[in-house]
């Protein structure tokens, strides 16, 4: 790929999104609460822009910064992405955070930063990158997670949240300054042609720390705990947010890694996803079983995806990659329409959050009980819904790289988790109807509809997204 | 290049569309949705109709092809009938009517009721027709939504629980046979069925793969030990959705068996054949047992359905002539009776809303119709000689004698296990004087009612007396896939040597 010292347009995206960002604090802080409304849709119209200019396909790709910054098919895709997912969340806040009494201006310029320590953590190429990139994204995380000052659950999700984000972003950069010791660069290039399979135990003890510290960011079990807390005590859009933009990203740097800076020894961190991925889908499923909270449900739900997206990196092939790039779009999709329809559980001006008030929703909002019961269906993974092929893709990677047993114990983990999926289905379609939920805002509403007619056309028209992931995956290659 | 399949898919959506457009839950919409669905599948058993009539038996290969790219290469939108397919499509076509007049009685969410029978009729009539393997898969696990919605909406006291239990089974064992279409699409580089069927796997791969088709056609089928969500859906379940269920449903197990298990690989069907045979016997002996010990109508005809497939199985894996088109015959000739029969307990059910068979008796006093036809299917269900469930039970136990007459030995006293309950249920809720309040105003069949069991009966006694249509239509098909099967095992044999 072509590599320069400096180059603008590879990092113009980025460069917009920072100066924007930066533009929106000065204008938040002279004018106090009242900036809200106008820096949210500014900072839409801001990702709108930086998501255009991403996808521009008259903008060369390359690597720049002395090799630190990496924007490939694989960038775009994966920006692409986690654009997409921060640009929702903003649109489905504006009327919560307005109801709820908590809108002040920082929320978004806060979901502005995070994002663009995404793009730069999906660009790199380093592990100084990385690590910038990823404190970037995680400040200001910890800072959302603990919106709602007053609120106790949620300065607790907080506090959790950071003092186990630190202890993860320590051991992140303790592996990275191993791998430096024992390979000589930070280059994940120069790492690849430095590690093979008769390399120092001492690279092995740093992959081992890295992934555990990427790990911690997608919420893979055994480093999962704070997800169930955080989810539940955030304010919603806040956990929309966590559910879907900073998971994409540090997804696609775990894919970077792996592929780019690791190569030479794919058995070893094989080994070591596969487990991840096992432990993730069965707690996933077994542990979503007992929830009443639907928040808390979806961060287990979203702990099982997540150990299902690393069965197709387990794999190890351009296939898996591939297939790791289509889950986390559908994922995507699937989560964005999941959370707003959470969003519009309101009765009497107040949010809900158990599972039994979705009780015979068929009845009083029978639009809304269909999207939902689509998106359910999707999450438990049932033809024809597009998060069938999603499983199909990852799945049938690892079959071709003969990974029988964890197949095997893949899919029997998605028939359990279809029970609670189900049970989600029977509350709305087989219960008896309570009180009827407040009309909801038309921007939710609309990203309900449209997330879950995604989900269903995906079977007619699959081949822009297979193709764009085909392409993203060989670029890794 | 046809279009009559997809015609097939797509008319029922149509319908299901129209019935979405209907505005609210008054008394018109309810019975425009009921006319539409009717009318719907009206059209589309005609379409079907023409479809047969295109239809060349004496051709072996599939018909009707189409196909298309889907999926960048990797899985095509591909289908074709042969013999067979055909006949379950005919079937498929042909219940869905009289399953909706059996739902004319539905008051409660008729649009919802309606617009799941049209599609789960698209999806049943897909997993017939489709011939890429993923698009077969889709089908096949895709109607476990609308009929999982079926069961739970529309069903009797516990019907969650019935519909939970219908729902992961049926998921638990497709998983497997997902892998295993995997699997098939690395080694032959395609999901294409016809060309998996020209396709050697090695014997090893096989018997994995064979197990993976197996653990979903088993518990689609069902077959002893995982039948136990049967009876629970069955009873669970509204008339038209038992009906489709023990008809359509049960049927795509042993479908499959006959299109991937035995052609697909034959090694392993022969290598598992003793495993395919003890569970076809105990299916037999057992569940007849245990239906002549049930208290409910529809558990006990449930429990039959069980015992039939049992022959089915059996059948299906003697791998001769005689074993597969009985099995062929048995599904289709069972679709019909077991169809009827859950017609005719729907029928009591709906003026008494009672399924316990302790609270009828006499019926044939006050409903003289309706004895004569339920003493047909019940006789039917016997197997009488000159009812159409004679012929399959016949064919399949020829077939087996050939193959090991020791099965067939065990595998007859299923019929007179079958007689003796069937002719139990039959006396204790047939004849007798009427004892119960609940009786004595009881009215005999109403015309939609007739209008729904005559076609029934005229078939059943019809392929009773002359069976060689269906014998027919799936001759050739059935041959060439024997032969393909016996040239396979030889060539095993002889590498082996």
């Amino acid at each position: 790929m072509h590599e320069t010292a400096l180059s603008l347009p590879v990092v113009l995206p980025e460069a917009v999104l920072a100066l924007g960002t930066l533009a929106l604090v000065l204008y938040g802080a002279l004018r106090g609460e009242r900036a809200y409304n106008l820096v949210t849709e500014i900072s839409v119209a801001l990702l709108g822009v930086v998501f255009i200019l991403l996808i521009a396909k008259n903008r060369p790709m390359g690597i720049t910064f002395y090799g630190s910054f990496a924007d490939d098919a694989f960038t775009r895709f994966m920006s692409g992405l986690a654009l997409i997912g921060s640009l929702v969340t903003l649109l489905l806040s504006l009327e919560f955070m307005r109801s709820e009494r908590i809108a002040g201006f920082e929320f978004p310029v806060l979901i502005l930063l995070s994002t663009l320590g995404m793009l730069m953590l999906i660009s790199a190429n380093d592990f100084i990158a990385l690590y910038l990139g990823l404190e970037l994204m995680s400040l200001a995380l910890y800072v959302i997670a603990a919106y709602r000052r007053n609120d106790l659950r949620a300065t607790e999700a907080g506090l959790k949240y950071f003092v186990l984000g630190a202890l993860s972003s320590g051991m992140l950069l303790y592996g990275a300054s191993l791998i430096y010791g024992y390979s000589g660069s930070v280059s994940f290039t120069a790492v690849a042609s430095a590690v093979h399979d008769h390399s120092r135990i001492g690279v092995l003890f740093g992959l081992v720390f890295v992934l555990a510290g990427l790990a911690f960011k997608i919420s893979a079990v055994p480093f999962h705990m704070w997800t169930p807390d955080v989810y539940e005590g955030a304010p919603t859009p806040v956990t929309t947010f966590f559910a879907s933009a900073p998971k994409i990203a540090a997804m696609a740097v775990l894919v970077r890694v792996a592929f780019i800076a690791f190569p030479g020894i794919t058995n070893d961190w094989r080994q070591i996803l596969t487990f991840v991925s096992i432990a993730s889908m069965a707690l996933g499923a077994f542990a979503a079983i007992g929830q009443t909270n639907f928040k808390r449900l979806m961060a287990y739900s979203s702990i099982g995806h997540m150990g299902f997206a690393l069965v197709g990196l387990a794999a190890g092939t351009v296939e898996g990659a591939q297939s790791v790039i289509v889950y986390m779009a559908i994922y995507v999709v699937m989560t964005l329409g999941t959370f707003a329809a959470i969003l519009s559980m309101r009765r009497d001006g107040k949010a809900v959050e158990t599972i039994s008030d979705l009780a015979g929703l068929a009845r009083t909002d029978s639009t809304m009980a269909f999207f939902l019961a689509t998106m359910m269906f999707s999450l438990a993974g049932v033809p024809p819904l597009a998060g069938f092929f999603a499983k199909f893709y990852v799945f049938a990677a690892a079959i071709k790289a003969d990974l029988y047993g964890l197949s095997v114990i893949g899919v029997l983990a998605s028939a359990v988790g279809a029970y609670y999926y189900l049970r989600i289905v029977k509350l709305m379609y087989f219960d008896e109807p309570g009180k009827a939920f407040d009309r909801p805002g038309v921007v939710v509403r609309s990203v309900l509809a449209i997330s879950a007619l995604l989900i269903i056309v995906f079977m007619f028209a699959p081949s822009p997204l297979t193709n764009a992931a085909m392409a993203a995956a060989q670029s890794l290659f | 290049m046809s279009w009559i399949l997809s015609g097939l898919l797509l008319l029922p959506v149509v319908g299901a569309l129209f019935i979405l457009l209907l505005p609210g839950e008054t008394e018109a919409t309810k019975r425009n949705a009921r006319w539409i669905a009717l009318f719907a599948t009206l059209i589309t058993f005609g379409l079907s109709l023409v479809a047969w009539g295109r239809f060349n038996p004496a051709e072996p290969g599939f018909q009707l092809l189409e196909e298309h790219d889907w999926f960048s290469h990797v899985i095509l939108y591909k289908l074709g009938v042969d013999g067979i397919s055909m006949p379950f499509v005919l079937l498929t076509t042909f219940l869905m009517p009289i399953s909706i007049a059996a739902s004319w009685t539905i008051e409660n969410r008729v649009k919802e009721y309606m617009i799941a029978f049209l599609v789960l009729e698209t999806l049943m009539i897909g997993v017939f027709v489709a011939l890429d393997l993923v698009l077969f898969y889709l089908f096949f696990e895709g109607g476990l939504i609308p009929m999982f919605l079926i069961i739970g909406i529309w069903g009797h006291k516990n019907r969650v629980y019935a519909a939970f239990k219908f729902f992961l089974y049926t998921f638990t064992g497709s998983v497997l046979m997902l892998l295993a279409i995997m699997a098939m699409y690395w080694t032959a580089g395609t999901t294409d069925i016809t060309v998996l069927l020209k396709t050697a796997f090695a014997p090893k791969m096989q018997t994995w793969l064979w197990l993976g088709f197996f653990a979903s056609f088993a518990v689609k089928l069902p077959m002893w030990p995982v039948h136990t969500w049967l009876p629970d859906a069955h009873v669970e379940a509204p008339t038209a959705g038992s009906v489709i269920l023990a008809a359509i449903l049960l049927k795509m197990g042993g479908y499959g068996f006959i299109r991937f298990s035995l052609p697909m690989f034959p090694d392993a069907s022969v290598y598992f054949t003793p495993l395919v045979y003890a569970l076809s016997v105990i299916a037999i002996i057992y569940t007849s047992l245990v239906a002549l010990a049930q208290e409910n109508m529809k558990k006990l005809v449930a429990y039959s359905s069980v015992a039939h497939m049992g022959f089915v199985t059996m059948g299906i894996f003697a791998a001769n002539t005689q074993g597969v088109q009985g099995a062929v015959y048995q599904m289709i000739s069972h679709g019909l009776v077991s169809g009827a029969l859950f017609l005719c307990v729907g029928v009591v059910y709906d003026r008494t809303h009672s399924l316990e068979i302790a609270d009828y008796g006499g019926l044939v006093q006050r409903m003289p119709l309706y004895a004569l036809a339920f003493m047909l299917f019940t006789l039917a269900n016997v197997g009488l000689p000159g009812t159409s469930g004679f012929i399959g039970e016949f064919l399949t136990l020829i077939g087996t004698f050939q193959a090991n007459n020791l099965v067939a030995f065990y595998a007859s006293f299923g019929l007179i296990l079958s007689a003796a309950y069937a002719l139990y249920l039959y006396r204790r809720v047939i004849f007798g004087v009427i004892e119960k309040a609940s009786l004595m105003t009881i009215v005999d069949l109403v015309p939609r009612e007739i209008a729904t069991l005559l076609p029934l009966g005229l078939l059943v006694v019809f392929y009773g007396v002359h069976p060689q249509p269906i014998i027919d239509a799936s001759a050739a098909s059935i041959d060439s896939l024997l032969k393909s099967f016996g040239e396979a095992i030889t060539a095993t044999k002889t590498a082996g040597l």
